[in-house]
């Protein structure tokens, strides 16, 4: 049960290292890195010559919809594409049906990603009973049962003493609180994002601040309680600007941002195509410069795909009906691969970490490296493969992507999962 | 020129010389109101659906009536007591009627887009009868039609739209369609009715009535909805009234006496403008009903009469 990857570019952030070697792996671990390593009698080679290999990349935010929306995808279906992606953990969030609001749902979908999953899949509890905003959770045994983080994704807990007791309630757990950051108040009715282009469309908009107003309410309540807050599917020059400020001020803030705000802005809105609708919408050419330079400097500390799959009968109507968000799993590597490391936008290594080390760090998962003793998952690219997005033949359930035709450069090679070879 | 659109969605995407063939057509088949025979036979054999999913009585029998003048067959699809009501799609709707291959397909819908996704869906013509707040290019054209007869040109003429524009199609189309046959826009209202950045599509904006309709040609004085009448955008009627009514007293102390009003009805008699002014030599409202006709008379025959234009 021994694996050889022989003669790649090991890019491992987490041990700084970036240079031809090989990766050795026995019995679902990394063995050792190193120039030309001996492969023991019996070990497998894998000749990754001319690919880069890092550590397996972590998606901390997709939704698996199972329990409850199996029509839209499964965690064997899920898991799959994120297999196909490149990834080899995935964190779902809640918003199943029954929620995840209490262990017996953690322990269903840790059993059912055990048994027909193909990557790890770690469970997000949710903050709330039935995401409802009321009451908390039962944050204690989501936490037992193996939940590494809490959130209401898809709802903003907009009661703000509720969310303060949530993240004093999880203190003790070391799993931090994530915030979907939508005002309600403000986004109501809303299709886009507000600017320019929903004034000429006439769809009904939600400014920047109905995400800005709850990026810093939590950040203030991170300072009240001390509790550890990572902003989900961060959109807008405004919050990269908070965040930026609250680390400054060692307040203990965290973010993500997805494929999608990087590469897409509200003029993809124009086709009136469901599939450029999501939460938060797609926002203007100058967020996207600030995500993306907040991206390099570690303010944005990882991606997150915010994999949303739904049926086709839900994205393919009347714009302000649709349903919100897109797919990425699928696609987000080589988009990102494409579109900022290709054109020397974003340096490869600090890709690779914000994809691997950071997320592994900010929820304490192992992985995240290919440091000797880690899990065996390794993510292999191929840096001049050229493929066109062709969402019919995607392993997951739905469809609903706006990156359809789009030609890119590089992408997954081979995704390793605990030491077996997962052909993409 | 030679029209070579499939459809008719937004005022947007025409140019001038475009709009000014749409307006041209119109203008050629008005006499066909003053017929005693109201038909010509253009459109014989050709099927016109009228696929409503919002209410409307003057848009809808407008183009029901231009159809039959021109000889079409017309089918009122409106959504009560057909498929909508029992749950189907809007692109189910759009496939099935695609089924029964029509020539043109008229929509009006509540939602923005709906035109721009059926014609996607469909490959008979579409005409967008209005979409959710997005475009009403047909009634922007009727507006254009009417304001060339009174004013006998477009270059330079300054026109103030007044009222809800945050939640106007008839501002959006209008906006654009008079920007490029040269006139001037501003647009007026309490500024929880200006949409954010309005200006970027080449319209400036007044906060005072007064200061919007001084010195301007045309004055179009927009619908408040009922649903707006009250509440987070406006405190009340009565306040909307006193501030954002057009009233003679008003009318005479601010605007040119030249100046015609405009209203794309139905009226809030009262609301927006007083009966005075809504029935009084300044107001060309019933002109713009009338012109309706003719625009839609005109769309239907570049679109689905290309080769039996000559015929009428």
């Amino acid at each position: 049960m021994s694996l050889l990857i022989r003669n790649g570019r090991v890019v491992d952030p987490a041990t700084s290292v970036d240079a031809v070697q090989d990766v050795l792996i026995a019995d679902g671990v990394i063995e050792r890195t190193g120039p030309r390593l001996a492969a023991p009698p019996g070990t497998e080679v894998l000749d990754a010559t001319g690919r880069v290999v890092c550590p397996g990349f972590i998606d901390m935010h997709v939704h698996l919809r199972e329990p409850g929306h199996e029509y839209k995808e499964t965690i064997a279906s899920g898991t799959r594409a994120a297999a196909a992606g490149g990834f080899t953990a995935v964190c779902c969030m809640a918003n199943t049906n029954p929620v995840n609001d209490n262990g017996a749902v953690t322990d269903y979908i840790r059993a059912k990603a055990r048994v027909e999953g193909v990557v790890r899949v770690y469970p997000i509890g949710a903050v709330t009973r039935g995401l409802r905003g009321e009451v908390l959770a039962e944050l204690a045994e989501l936490a037992e049962a193996g939940c590494v983080a809490f959130s209401d994704d898809g709802r903003c807990v907009m009661d703000a003493a509720l969310y303060r007791r949530a993240m004093e309630y999880t203190l003790p757990f070391g799993a931090p609180v994530i915030s979907h950051a939508e005002d309600h108040t403000l986004s109501r009715d809303a299709a886009m994002h507000e600017g320019v282009v929903s004034t000429e469309l006439g769809l009904p908009g939600e400014p920047a601040a109905a995400e800005e107003v709850m990026v810093a309410r939590d950040i203030l309540l991170a300072e009240l309680t001390g509790a550890r807050v990572h902003i989900a599917h961060i959109s807008t020059a405004g919050a990269v600007r908070l965040v930026r400020d609250a680390k400054a001020r060692g307040v203990r803030v965290s973010a993500e941002v997805t494929p999608h705000h990087l590469l897409l802005t509200e003029d993809a809105v124009r086709t009136f195509d469901p599939n450029t609708k999501m939460k938060p919408p797609l926002r203007t050419k100058r967020d996207v410069e600030a995500l993306l330079e907040a991206l390099a400097d570690g303010t944005i500390d990882c991606v997150a795909t915010d994999h949303a799959p739904h049926a086709t009968s839900e994205k393919e109507g009347e714009y302000d009906r649709a349903a919100n968000g897109i797919l990425g799993l699928e696609t987000a590597v080589p988009l990102l691969l494409d579109r900022l490391v290709r054109p020397g936008r974003l340096p490869l290594p600090t890709l690779v970490a914000r994809l691997s080390r950071d997320p592994a760090r900010l929820l304490g998962l192992p992985g995240g490296s290919l440091a000797p003793g880690s899990p065996a998952d390794v993510t292999i690219l191929d840096l001049e493969a050229s493929v066109t997005v062709d969402p019919r033949r995607f392993r997951s359930r739905s469809r609903n992507t706006p990156f359809g035709g789009w030609t890119l450069h590089g992408g997954p090679w081979r995704t390793v999962v605990g030491g077996a070879v997962l052909a993409p | 020129m030679a029209w070579t659109r499939k459809d008719l969605l937004t005022m947007r995407e025409l140019d001038a010389a475009e709009i000014l063939t749409l307006v041209d057509t119109a203008a050629s088949l008005q006499e066909i109101a003053s017929r005693e025979i109201k038909k010509v036979p253009a459109l014989r054999g050709k099927t016109i659906v009228n696929l409503f999913y919002e209410s409307s009585t003057r848009t809808r029998t407008s183009f029901e009536i231009a159809g039959k003048w021109l000889s079409a067959d017309v089918v009122n699809f409106s959504i009560s007591g057909s498929s909508a009501a029992k749950g189907e799609s809007f692109v189910d709707t759009a496939r099935n009627i695609a089924a029964m291959s029509p020539d043109v397909v008229v929509v009006r819908h509540s939602s923005a887009g709906a035109a721009t996704l059926l014609a996607r869906e469909l490959p008979c013509s579409v005409v967008n009868a209005g979409d959710g707040a997005h475009e009403h290019p047909t009634q922007a054209l009727l507006d254009l039609l009417t304001i060339r007869e009174k004013k006998g040109h477009f270059e330079g003429l300054g026109v103030a739209i007044v009222g809800d524009i945050a939640h106007s199609r008839v501002a959006r189309s209008n906006i654009h369609g008079m920007r490029k046959l040269g006139m001037t826009v501003t647009v007026a209202g309490p500024p929880t009715l200006i949409p954010p950045f309005v200006q970027e599509l080449g319209c400036k904006v007044a906060y005072r009535l007064e200061d919007a309709i001084r010195d301007v040609d045309v004055i179009m004085m927009l619908r408040l909805q009922n649903e707006r009448m009250a509440g987070d955008l406006i405190p009340s009627l009565r306040e909307y009234a006193r501030y954002w009514g057009l009233s003679l007293d008003k009318l005479h102390a601010h605007a040119r006496p030249d100046v015609v009003i405009m209203h794309p009805g139905p009226v809030n008699r009262g609301v927006e403008l007083s009966p005075e002014v809504a029935d009084g030599p300044y107001s060309v409202i019933l002109d713009q009903v009338s012109r309706g006709v003719a625009v839609r008379m005109g769309v239907l025959l570049l679109l689905a009469g290309s080769k039996s234009a000559e015929a009428a």
